[in-house]
């Protein structure tokens, strides 16, 4: 898509998700879907984000408020359980991180540099509840 | 209640939105009422953290939309109060309506606009047709070229717009992300400085003045609406360039920063020239530059002033260029390009023989690089030596696909 001319596009600026018939797409994981290449999901807004949310799987309930939450849909949700952000669709917002309940929460903003694992490794812990 | 100055270096690095923002806080406006939209939220997020820091006295009005925000401006200013906001894009097509009401009731209001496109499609970034699709409101309309000026002339802007025989609400344009988000040196002004140059706000016919009741916005019908324009539109035509002018040479003499309506560079002698708007300025001051050490006598009319647009100044300026192009930033539905349009209607019924060409470009965000303006410039020298246009009039820049050549 990057190089097509004014003269090839689809009028109205209109993107076709999938190629051909859609089908049974409800029902077909993210990853086996046929999107075709210029659909929003090949493209990536990673360069948008100046801090990345870290997900730290010992907390987390799976209560998929996240999943809910996020104007992305950029959080990878398998069998109801959270297990992962999609890295090329998330901007960075944040929402994610302010709608988890846990505590503490299973998911924080870091740099976009930060060592995923080094940030778990000295994961904040349990704050005391103010009376 | 008191509120707080702030101690301003001589040289603050500041973006384009946050140096309108700073002159909104140094002007005392005493309402701001905004609705956030990308890329001029800054302005008003910064300004409203002047008011939560206790640096500024009027008031912050949160509202539902851009309609309501430059409603909410109409209201205040026509109350008697120095009123601002800023916007882009979408939100400045919602506002658009009130923009008409504003410049009707003769409300001085000073309006940011960071320039972006139009969807659809949807896009961020800058061009100018939010520009154009207001250019016929009845607002007197800056164009900033760097942070800078977006600064100084957010001050000039108020000088002008409350000026008694004015009373025109005006707009301070600067360009998408490339001034509104590029921080560079901006020269400040004092808190003291600066508000001594705007002036103390002095309301004229304020429904807030309960000893003289008046009504503003009322029904005209045929029997008065177009005494009304027309009086608009002459005191836009005659008052106003005297007044922008008068209130420049006030700045400069307060600065020793010099604006003009035309911006020229390298003109004096210049054999074909282009004539542009916002951040191309300095990019085609810059490629000038260059030909000129290749002999080609290139100049660069940056336009300062759109509304009222300065029609005897660029007459004036054009008169013996031989081959000009005006660079449109807007998509042009289906016509020249408003700068096109207005040259020639400049120099139409003048002696000028000059060769007017007239280009699209940049339209949502696309970059205008240094070649683009060698090519350009090249094909004005073709242009001028052979005396008549080697190409069709309206060409677009930098567009994918196959070239584009109309009219
Ligand atoms: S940071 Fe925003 S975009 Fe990224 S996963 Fe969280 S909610 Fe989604
Ligand atoms: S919101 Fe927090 S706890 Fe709930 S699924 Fe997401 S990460 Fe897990």
């Amino acid at each position: 898509m990057a190089n097509t001319g004014w003269d090839e596009f689809e009028i109205g600026a209109m993107l076709r998700t999938f190629e051909g018939e859609a089908g049974d797409i409800a029902g077909t994981l993210q990853e086996d879907r046929h999107y075709t290449q210029n659909s929003s999901f090949t493209a990536s807004v990673a360069d948008w984000r100046l801090i990345k949310p870290v997900f730290n799987k010992d907390y987390c309930i799976d209560c998929q408020f996240c999943w809910v939450y996020c104007p992305d849909i950029s959080i990878i949700s398998r069998d109801k359980k959270m297990i992962g952000i999609d890295m090329d669709h998330c901007k960075g917002c944040g929402i994610c991180v302010e709608v988890c309940p846990t505590n503490p929460k299973s998911l924080l903003m870091f740099p976009e540099q930060a060592d995923e694992e080094t940030e778990i490794a000295r994961w904040p812990s349990k704050e005391e509840k103010e009376k | 209640m008191a509120f707080d100055k702030l101690e301003l270096n001589e040289i603050e690095v500041w973006d384009g939105n946050y140096a309108a923002a700073q002159a909104l806080r140094q002007a005392q406006v005493d309402v701001v009422s905004a609705y956030p939209i990308t890329p001029s939220t800054a302005i008003v997020e910064g300004y409203a953290k002047f008011k939560s820091d206790n640096l500024v006295e009027g008031e912050f009005v949160m509202v539902e939309s851009e309609h309501a925000a430059m409603s909410g401006c109409i209201g205040a200013a026509a109350a008697g109060g120095r009123v601002a906001t800023a916007t882009a894009s979408q939100g400045l097509a919602l506002m658009a309506e009130t923009l008409y009401q504003a410049s009707g009731m003769r409300l001085p209001i000073v309006l940011n606009i960071v320039n972006r496109a139009l969807a659809a499609p949807l896009n961020v970034n800058c061009d100018h047709s939010d520009m154009y699709m207001v250019r016929d409101s009845g607002w007197i309309q800056f164009d900033a070229f760097s942070p800078q000026e977006a600064y100084d002339l957010n001050l000039i802007a108020f000088r002008v717009s409350e000026d008694h025989e004015v009373r025109l609400p005006a707009i301070v344009n600067q360009d998408g992300f490339l001034t509104s988000h590029t921080a560079q040196g901006v020269h400040t002004l004092s808190d003291d400085a600066a508000f001594n140059f705007v002036g103390e706000y002095k309301p004229m016919n304020d429904m807030l003045d309960f000893e003289h009741p008046v009504t503003h916005g009322v029904q005209t019908e045929e029997d008065w609406h177009f005494e009304h324009k027309a009086r608009q539109h002459a005191d836009t035509m005659n008052i106003v360039p005297g007044k922008i002018d008068e209130v420049f040479a006030e700045f400069e003499k307060l600065t020793g920063r010099k604006y003009n309506q035309v911006e020229k560079y390298n003109m004096d002698d210049a054999d074909v020239a282009v004539v542009c708007m916002g951040t191309s300025v300095e990019t085609a001051r810059e490629v000038a530059g260059e030909m000129r050490e290749k002999g080609i006598k290139a100049g660069v009319v940056g336009l300062r002033v759109v509304r009222p647009f300065p029609f005897m100044e660029i007459a004036e300026t054009l008169k013996d260029v031989k081959a000009v192009a005006a660079l449109d930033r807007s998509a042009p539905g289906g016509a020249a390009g408003m700068l096109f349009n207005e040259i020639a209607g400049s120099l139409f019924n003048t002696d000028s023989k000059m060769l007017l060409s007239g280009y699209i470009y940049g339209l949502g965000g696309r970059d205008l690089t240094k070649k683009h303006l060698v090519d350009l410039y090249t094909e004005l020298q073709a242009n001028a030596d052979a005396g008549k246009l080697l190409t069709k009039q309206q060409q677009f820049i930098g567009v994918r696909g196959p070239k584009l050549a109309f009219l």
